[in-house]
């Protein structure tokens, strides 16, 4: 089974994030980079289909250069090779045309399945998988928990709201959009590591009428809903207050 | 205009098409609703309330189970020849599945998962958060319409949906469609072995999330639960990486809870946790990061190391009862 695997780099967790001077972003220009948590998860389950059933995985990514890092990370787990679409016009781009440009370089490919993420952790679209799967013109399902592959149709559980799940079954070829957890991930071996170096990477340029479908005209911290009294003190003190309150005031406990 | 779609499972009406309804009816246009599935009857009644213009059923038995070919199909009909400048929904997973294919179909694409909306320089403008609530967005379509966008569940009040003095007009559309062309077959929903553990019974529930960093600090927080007379819970990746099982988990795909006391230990505060919690009476946020999203939502909290916080807390509750 020929597997394609989408991946998006995005800013780490743990960076403390600013909006930029022209507030339409943040500031990542000296940011630390991880794959987004979801695709990490999507990864896992191609090369977990593929130790199944044969077949190799492509790992895909769109935007600037420094993606290339997340590729190295995907071809060291064990990807076969990767397709890098780059672009810097890509770093902050809307899902319909991160779509349409990692479309344009897969579609020759003929993947029998593509997965990808349900969502990103920086703008969180939860879409840019499904747009993919309308411009490859293949049948997709979303939030999947776990993938059964018989004779090319597949057999997959999509999560549904407040703990239901529901199996739907669709022929192959298909792209799914994976939901956190569905696996244990693994990490890359030293093995693995230098095995990546060597493995093939296919750089495209998108084309150069790609245009956005979607204008930030302004990024803000959100206004506070709510009043926090925060209990100020060495942790002693703060946690002797809180106790306090929650007895006294609050009356929870 | 602007076209609503709705969501039914059976022939209940999903709660939030209200939500959608109040910001459509917001935009100061005519609003239609439209539904899709088999046996409309009863939820089209129940829409037609809602002061808008039309209520458009859009029946047809391949429409009796959701699939994302079938409704993307139906749709894409619906809103070609309606012609709506806007198409609104509520971020469900289902509308999730499959609204922004059907965007794509008609070269459109979707404002997803917004909380409100404003105007900028004459423009309609959608506000979304990003970057795990950390910031928001004013995001604005480009392009011609129809432009589509998708409201976070709870964005909007359902019972301040204005209703009108008349039942709006139902229309049947007249909808054609090539079942064979749906991809999907689905099987009926179920739930996994029964939930072992009922959360939203608690009266004190201490969550615990990645600011934890190791099954091995489980326990910590179990003692401070177990000081409070508390049950155990987590947001979604500690379930995900194993560290507490998947029916301790809060959040859209978890339990809803509401109990008297919510105690969120190094917790960020994404939307999917926020929706599973915000309704408890007092909410306490115990995290390093003074920015984090929780604090929106906390009535109290502490800017500190849970790891210094959680063995003071612990003591000042053994020592004070």
């Amino acid at each position: 089974m020929k597997i394609a695997v989408c991946v998006k780099q995005v800013v780490t967790r743990e960076w403390p994030l600013r909006v930029d001077d022209a507030a339409t972003w943040v500031q990542d220009r000296d940011a630390s980079f991880e794959m987004n948590e979801p695709d990490a998860y999507a990864l896992e389950e191609a090369l977990r289909l593929k130790e199944q059933h044969g077949g190799e995985v492509v790992v895909c990514s769109a935007g600037p250069a420094r993606v290339a890092q997340v590729i190295r990370e995907a071809l060291a787990r064990g990807a076969d090779r990767a397709i890098r679409v780059e672009s810097d016009r890509l770093a902050t781009a809307d899902a319909g045309m991160v779509a349409e440009a990692l479309a344009s370089a897969m579609r020759e490919e003929a993947f029998d399945l593509v997965l990808t993420g349900l969502q990103s952790d920086d703008q969180g679209f939860a879409q840019t998988g499904v747009v993919l799967a309308e411009l490859l013109e293949i049948p997709h399902a979303t939030i999947i928990m776990e993938v059964q592959v018989a004779d090319q149709t597949l057999r997959v559980k999509r999560e549904l709201e407040g703990g239901w799940f529901q199996w739907v079954s669709m022929p192959t070829p298909a792209l799914l959009t994976i939901q956190s957890g569905i696996n244990q991930l693994r990490y890359a071996t030293l093995k693995g590591i230098m095995a990546a170096k060597r493995k093939d990477v296919r750089v495209v340029e998108p084309s150069a009428d790609l245009t956005p479908y979607q204008e930030i005209l302004e990024l803000y911290v959100p206004e506070k809903g709510k009043q926090t009294r925060l209990i100020e003190g060495s942790p002693g003190e703060a946690a002797n207050e809180l106790v306090r309150v929650l007895r006294e005031e609050a009356r929870v406990i | 205009m602007v076209l609503v779609i709705a969501e039914q499972r059976d022939g209940v009406l999903n709660k939030t098409s209200w939500e959608t309804i109040v910001a459509a009816q917001q935009l100061g246009q005519p609003v239609q609703v439209a539904v899709a599935g088999v046996d409309l009857q009863a939820v089209a009644a129940e829409l037609a309330a809602a002061d808008v213009e039309a209520v458009l059923t859009v029946e047809h038995p391949a429409l009796s189970s959701y699939t994302p070919d079938g409704f993307v199909t139906a749709f894409a009909a619906v809103v070609t020849s309606e012609a709506p400048e806007y198409v609104l929904l509520s971020h469900t997973y289902q509308t999730r599945e499959f609204a922004p294919r059907l965007a794509a179909r008609l070269g459109r694409s979707l404002i997803t998962d917004c909380v409100a909306t404003k105007t900028r320089e004459d423009r309609l403008t959608f506000v979304r958060p990003m970057f795990q609530g950390k910031f928001v967005a004013d995001v604005a379509p480009t392009g011609p319409a129809p432009h589509f966008a998708s409201f976070q569940i709870g964005a909007f009040r359902p019972d301040a949906v204005s209703r009108g003095s008349s039942p709006a007009a139902i229309r049947s559309y007249p909808l054609e469609l090539d079942a064979s062309a749906i991809r999907q077959t689905v099987e009926p929903p179920f739930q996994e072995a029964k939930q072992a553990v009922d959360l939203t019974q608690a009266e004190r529930i201490v969550a615990v999330g990645r600011g934890i960093k190791g099954e091995e600090h489980i326990a910590l927080a179990q003692q401070l639960a177990a000081a409070l007379g508390a049950e155990i819970a987590a947001s979604r990746p500690i379930c995900d990486s194993g560290w507490l099982p998947m029916d301790r988990q809060v959040g859209s795909s978890g339990q809803t809870v509401s109990p008297k006391l919510y105690l969120a230990l190094g917790i960020s505060g994404a939307i999917q946790h926020l929706v599973g919690m915000k309704g408890a009476r007092t909410i306490v946020a115990v995290n390093k990061d003074a920015d984090a999203p929780i604090f929106e939502v906390a009535d109290f909290g502490i800017v500190g190391d849970l790891f210094e916080v959680v063995p003071a807390l612990i003591a000042a509750l053994e020592t004070e009862s």
